[in-house]
């Protein structure tokens, strides 16, 4: 092929820019999808990863790990058990344990789930690459009947500090008997993090105590009315958690101290690393990822047969075309060569365009999504895999586009110079 | 019709049968079928073309003038018999061979629809330099660049520089065609074969273009091959082939 032949497609594509243009467009279209499908799943796979960092184990009652890591860290469904207080003390006195920090669960408001915890979860608690809470507004829960919103939480239900709410007992939507006797007061707003702590209603332990006090088997035993003034009187001390989160002195150190809190002999314990869980939930996840996937690489597969279909709808009117060509010494891998680059063109330029697009929106959207999703989007640069994906699609690009390519071969040699007789 | 200057086309046969090293092109016995098992739609028993000779083809269309020309460019094979250009046996040579002799030796103009739309006209004059690089070494001994080659081959076909720089889209057709004229002087291929040339043009400024056409091809050392259906043009070339009496083959349907 004459170097010459290069110029020539460059020039006969941008002589058909608009046709041309649309079908850059959808391939432009296509691998933003297909590589921005690829780097969300990415950073939301790393966002989901960090949904708890610096908690080295997680504890609970036995169950499946995935199941502790659902309700423990995104308060998803009811656990069977709960662990007992003196287990949780254990848990904090295991020599290797520098801190642990307790999630009593089981209430909610309005479908946005109740966590009862020690003031030790803001200190210890930490998502992403290692960021602690923090507050958006008002303080800390500090007595009885305080609570601290998630972010979502307060947006959704529109409360601000000072707010006084009541708690339901039992979880989700379901009409719910209310705790309307002892209402709590917002303190506090956390802010944006991106993980379930956004959803979640933050109280003491003691709060939930005292909420329960005229509970037994979870129904109120009927004529015992305890006024809020009065808790004060009871023992308020918890009687068991649902989980705990702990962080080590030495990360090391690990293994051992799961060994030794699931061998605990005083009721049936379980430690999971919720880096492992994590993943094995997301591998259930996955399902949902891959078919998204699929679909993306679908629609890279139709933007590059209508770049087929609207090179070969024009091959008919450039039949003259090639014939002036060949009468001026074109061979017919010339002619070849020119339809196929003009292909390639195209699926170059739309994937370039698709890359730059994605980078807009990156810079764009980026800080947006991590605020609301924590799902990272790094604008700086394209991961190998994202540029397999590009390569991909240009290999596709160049193969489909020898499809007009060979047609216009066949018509050269057939036509001669005497096109369409 | 003038009778005299037909030429009978068993004449053109050398009787010695050598092989005359400077003739353009020499036919001898050829043949020319579509698909095997079909009647040849050309059997053309002998035709010489001359170095520099002007050959006027009249024929109507179906007469097998344009089997002729694809034949004498290369893009199609005789079935039979021999066609030599410049002593080089078409049938003997590849495709690519043939597509090079094509593009090192031969200037083409079509009936219209000569240019690439897209290419302004000093580019459309230019592509045959890209193809070949005999043309390309050729048209530098025309000017000191292959581009100064074309813009003075287009000034002496009335194109102005202006009009040279524009889209070949943008031409009007005797415009293209003195355009495609130039194509095919460029770099002074041994034959340029016109097919029809003048037939978009209004009848004044036929003769313009066909003195312009032969005065270039004598200059650029050229044999004309030139086709026509219309007699009137025949006049001021060395000689007229009628295509009827050149092809043998029975009528029917091209």
């Amino acid at each position: 092929m004459k170097p010459f032949v290069f110029v020539l497609a460059a020039r006969s594509a941008w002589n058909r820019r608009l046709t041309l243009g649309v079908t850059m467009a959808a391939v432009a279209l296509s691998v933003l999808l297909l590589v921005g499908i690829e780097r969300l799943r990415e950073g939301a796979r790393h966002g989901f990863a960090e949904t708890v960092s610096g908690t080295d184990l997680i504890v609970g009652s036995r169950t499946s790990p995935v199941q502790l890591l659902l309700y423990a860290v995104f308060h998803v469904g009811a656990p069977t058990n709960n662990m007992g207080w003196a287990a949780f003390q254990a848990v904090a006195a295991d020599p290797a344990v520098a801190w642990a920090v307790p999630v009593a669960l089981g209430d909610s408001h309005r479908g946005f789930p109740v966590v009862g915890t020690s003031p030790g979860y803001f200190e210890h608690f930490r998502h992403g690459d290692g960021r602690a809470l923090a507050l958006a507004a008002g303080r800390r829960f500090d007595g009885l009947f305080e609570v601290v919103l998630g972010a979502e939480a307060a947006q959704r239900l529109g409360y601000a500090v000072g707010r006084r709410i009541t708690l339901s007992h039992g979880t989700g939507e379901a009409l719910l008997p209310e705790h309307a006797d002892k209402p709590f007061v917002v303190t506090g707003i956390l802010a944006r993090t991106g993980t379930p702590v956004d959803r979640a209603l933050h109280v003491s332990l003691e709060s939930l105590e005292a909420i329960h006090l005229e509970w037994r088997g979870g129904a109120p035993v009927p004529g015992l009315v305890i006024p809020a003034e009065f808790v004060r009187k009871f023992d308020l001390s918890p009687k068991s958690v649902t989980a705990v989160l702990a962080g080590l002195h030495e990360r090391t150190a690990v293994f051992a101290a799961q060994r030794r809190i699931n061998a605990h002999a005083g009721e049936p314990l379980q430690a999971i690393l919720p880096g492992v869980a994590l993943d094995e939930l997301w591998q259930v996840l996955g399902t949902a990822e891959r078919v998204l996937v699929a679909v993306s690489a679908l629609t890279a597969a139709i933007a590059i047969a209508g770049l087929v279909a609207v090179i070969l709808a024009g091959l008919g009117e450039r039949r003259r075309e090639l014939a002036v060509l060949r009468a001026t010494g074109a061979r017919p891998r010339d002619i070849f060569a020119l339809l196929t680059l003009e292909g390639l063109f195209v699926t170059v330029a739309g994937s370039a365009a698709g890359l730059a697009l994605l980078l807009a929106c990156a810079l764009l959207f980026g800080d947006l999504l991590l605020a609301r999703y924590g799902v990272a989007l790094a604008a700086q640069s394209f991961a190998p895999s994202e540029l397999a994906r590009v390569g991909a699609i240009i290999a596709a690009g160049l193969v489909a586009s020898m499809v007009p390519g060979l047609r216009a071969y066949r018509l050269a040699v057939a036509d001669g110079l005497t096109p369409g007789s | 019709m003038d009778p005299a200057a037909a030429v009978d086309p068993a004449a053109a046969v050398d009787p010695a049968g050598a092989a005359d090293a400077g003739d353009a092109v020499r036919i001898d016995a050829l043949e020319f079928t579509w698909r095997a098992g079909l009647a040849p739609c050309l059997a053309i028993p002998a035709l010489r073309i001359g170095a520099g000779e002007r050959v006027f083809i009249q024929g109507m269309s179906g007469s097998g003038k344009s089997t002729l020309l694809n034949l004498v460019a290369g893009v199609a094979v005789p079935t039979r018999g021999s066609l030599r250009l410049f002593g080089h046996e078409l049938g003997a040579l590849g495709g690519a061979a043939r597509d090079r002799l094509r593009g090192d030796h031969i200037g083409y103009i079509f009936q219209q629809f000569n240019l690439i739309p897209y290419l302004s006209a000093i580019d459309n004059v230019l592509l045959p330099v890209h193809f070949s690089a005999r043309r390309r070494a050729r048209a530098r001994q025309q000017g000191a660049s292959p581009r100064d080659a074309a813009i003075a081959l287009l000034a002496r076909l009335d194109i102005d520089a202006a009009s040279g720089a524009r889209r070949a889209a943008q031409l009007s057709i005797g415009q293209q065609q003195r355009v495609a004229a130039a194509r095919a002087l460029i770099g002074a291929p041994e034959i340029v074969i016109a097919d029809e040339p003048t037939s978009a043009l209004d009848s004044e400024r036929q003769q313009a273009f066909l003195d312009l056409l032969m005065a270039c091809c004598a200059a650029a050392g050229s044999a004309l091959l030139f086709v026509s259906h219309d007699q009137r043009l025949a006049a001021g070339f060395d000689r007229q082939v009628r295509m009827e009496e050149l092809n043998r083959a029975p009528r029917g349907p091209a």
